[in-house]
């Protein structure tokens, strides 16, 4: 069976869990900027949790089932509609074929997700399906999708119906909220910059820039000045790394993030807050960063990791 | 040399050993050598590692590993680092073209070392090079170091577009586009070798650590 794109004006990607194992070659993981609603999804319908999904995200989206199936549809910044209902996030559906599954954007987040039972199945490159636009990897043809582009679904080993109307709970979601506090692992290149600096980043607001994307999220605020101009040589970076250009502005790498980078980094944005950052609006969000500790974060990640088995199945 | 590397956090999902802090070839063959020594027994857990040039970069999974957990283990493998440095190096012949269409900046790169364009071409063939790491675009290895002689600063304007396959050389290091991409380095040659090739069994022809020597073809 197949999913079809009526209508695309935004970006819409196939993402899985990311390509692991490749980044000492250069190759970035790619995967889903919200992890944890890319995960919710996949939960509802029963999928594993490191199936193919699609991404959405800047504009609207309307796919057609070209067969019955059950899909679900998790995130922020979007309003979901099937066939001629309106229909709450977050929740799994049964779709009857030729159905119509429009998406499209509000102005309270940043990226939806559509998961479908028996998940997407699109030829996996260097181990993942995720699409890596840069470099043009996986996905379909390493592209972003278009109206008429048509992409298989796997089969269903059990009866779709029992995987439809059910509602993953707003307690167990991340705290979506305009105005975030971020908790930061602070370092490894906290010394190159000066106290008043570090002072600066964790107690005033910053925005999100028009120019940020899948690779990274330009930060707008005062800006972090050096101790000194010393050159710090590439090194390993990771999702949510915080790194500060000679402009003093800092970009926090995002899930396209190289696998190396050259800028000091003053800190790293933990797991459990990255879902809370992806979902910033440009221009529009007001971040604020927090300290605290790895011991902390990993505590954090994991209670809401553990929140997937809240499935509420309702009828 | 001093081996004292530090291990601190980055971010609740990765660690960075820090071996050193300059391009230095010995630094960065430690770095290969404690990379290849982990790889050997990774703890359940782990993800992969990422070696740069005086750093190795340890992705891990926070809901099965702790930091602490992670760290201690590392900490005991540093110790064994010394013995691990005698292993084998890869060694990768690659047959270069210089000058011509896609070697465009070889000339001025002669000017600017005042030397003769036939000098560049033995001094950058001569050397036997180490991949200190790879990055910038999947499969792209940043190779070390230049001779002093031959020293040029990047373009102040990148092109847009690079081709695949083209040799360049910025500050003490050379590379080799693997795939048409954008690109800051001055021009010098190019190689008809396929650098990636994703729907390969083996898609990357260089790895980190590396050895690679440049084969001047008429």
């Amino acid at each position: 069976m197949s999913l079809k794109l009526i209508d695309v004006s935004g970006l819409v990607t196939i993402q899985d869990s990311g390509r692991k194992g490749w980044r000492q070659f250069g190759v970035p993981t790619s995967g889903p900027m919200d992890a944890f609603a890319y995960r919710a999804a996949n939960t509802l319908v029963s999928n594993p949790t490191d199936c193919a999904a699609f991404e959405i995200g800047l504009g609207d989206a309307t796919f057609q089932a070209t067969q019955d199936c059950v899909i679900a549809v998790t995130g922020a910044g979007y309003k979901l509609s099937i066939y001629v209902w309106e229909f709450p996030l977050w929740s799994s559906f049964f779709v009857r074929a030729g159905w119509k599954i429009s998406l499209s954007k509000t102005d309270n987040g940043m990226w939806a997700y559509l998961a479908i039972a028996g998940g997407i199945q699109t030829q996996p490159m260097l181990g993942s399906r995720s699409t890596y636009l840069r470099g043009a990897l996986g996905g379909l043809k390493g592209r972003q999708l278009q109206s008429d582009d048509v992409v298989n679904i796997g089969y269903l080993s059990h009866s779709s119906y029992e995987l439809a109307a059910r509602t993953f709970p707003e307690r167990a979601w991340p705290a979506y909220i305009q105005t975030p506090t971020l908790d930061v692992i602070m370092g490894p290149q906290t010394n190159y910059f000066t106290n008043e600096s570090i002072q600066i980043f964790l107690s005033n607001e910053y925005s999100v820039s028009l120019t940020s994307d899948r690779m990274g999220y330009r930060l707008e605020g005062p800006a972090l000045t050096r101790r000194n101009e010393t050159e710090l040589i590439s090194e390993g970076l990771i999702f949510g790394a915080i790194q500060v250009p000679s402009n003093g502005q800092p970009i926090v790498m995002m899930a396209d993030c190289p696998t190396t980078g050259g800028y000091p980094k003053i800190g790293t944005v933990a797991s459990a807050d990255l879902p809370l950052l992806a979902q910033c609006i440009p221009n529009k969000s007001k971040i604020r960063f927090r300290e605290t500790t790895v011991a902390k974060a990993q505590k954090r990640h994991r209670a809401l990791i553990s929140g997937l088995n809240k499935i509420v199945e309702n009828e | 040399m001093k081996f004292q590397p530090k291990i601190v956090p980055l971010g609740d999902s990765a660690l960075l050993i820090q071996v050193g802090d300059e391009i230095d070839i010995t630094t960065n063959q430690h770095v290969h050598a404690l990379a290849a020594l982990i790889n050997a027994s990774p703890l359940e857990g782990m993800i992969e590692t990422v070696p740069a040039y005086g750093t190795l970069l340890v992705h891990y999974d926070p809901l099965i590993l702790s930091f602490r957990r992670l760290r201690d283990y590392l900490s005991e493998k540093l110790t064994q680092v010394r013995d691990n440095l005698s292993r084998k190096r890869k060694q990768i012949e690659v047959p270069v073209r210089y000058g011509g269409e896609h070697g465009v900046d070889l000339e001025s790169v002669a000017r600017h070392c005042q030397l003769q364009v036939e000098d560049v071409i033995r001094i950058h063939s001569e050397k036997t090079y180490t991949v200190f790491m790879m990055g910038f675009t999947p499969g792209f290895p940043y190779l070390g170091k230049l001779d002093d002689a031959i020293l040029t600063p990047r373009l102040e304007t990148p092109r847009t577009r690079v081709p695949a396959g083209t040799v360049a050389i910025a500050g003490s290091q050379t590379g080799i586009y693997p795939i048409d991409s954008p690109g800051g380095w001055q021009l010098i040659a190019w190689t008809p070798l396929q650098i990636f090739s994703p729907q390969s069994e083996s898609p990357f022809l260089f790895s980190p650590g590396d050895e690679v020597k440049f084969i001047v073809e008429e």
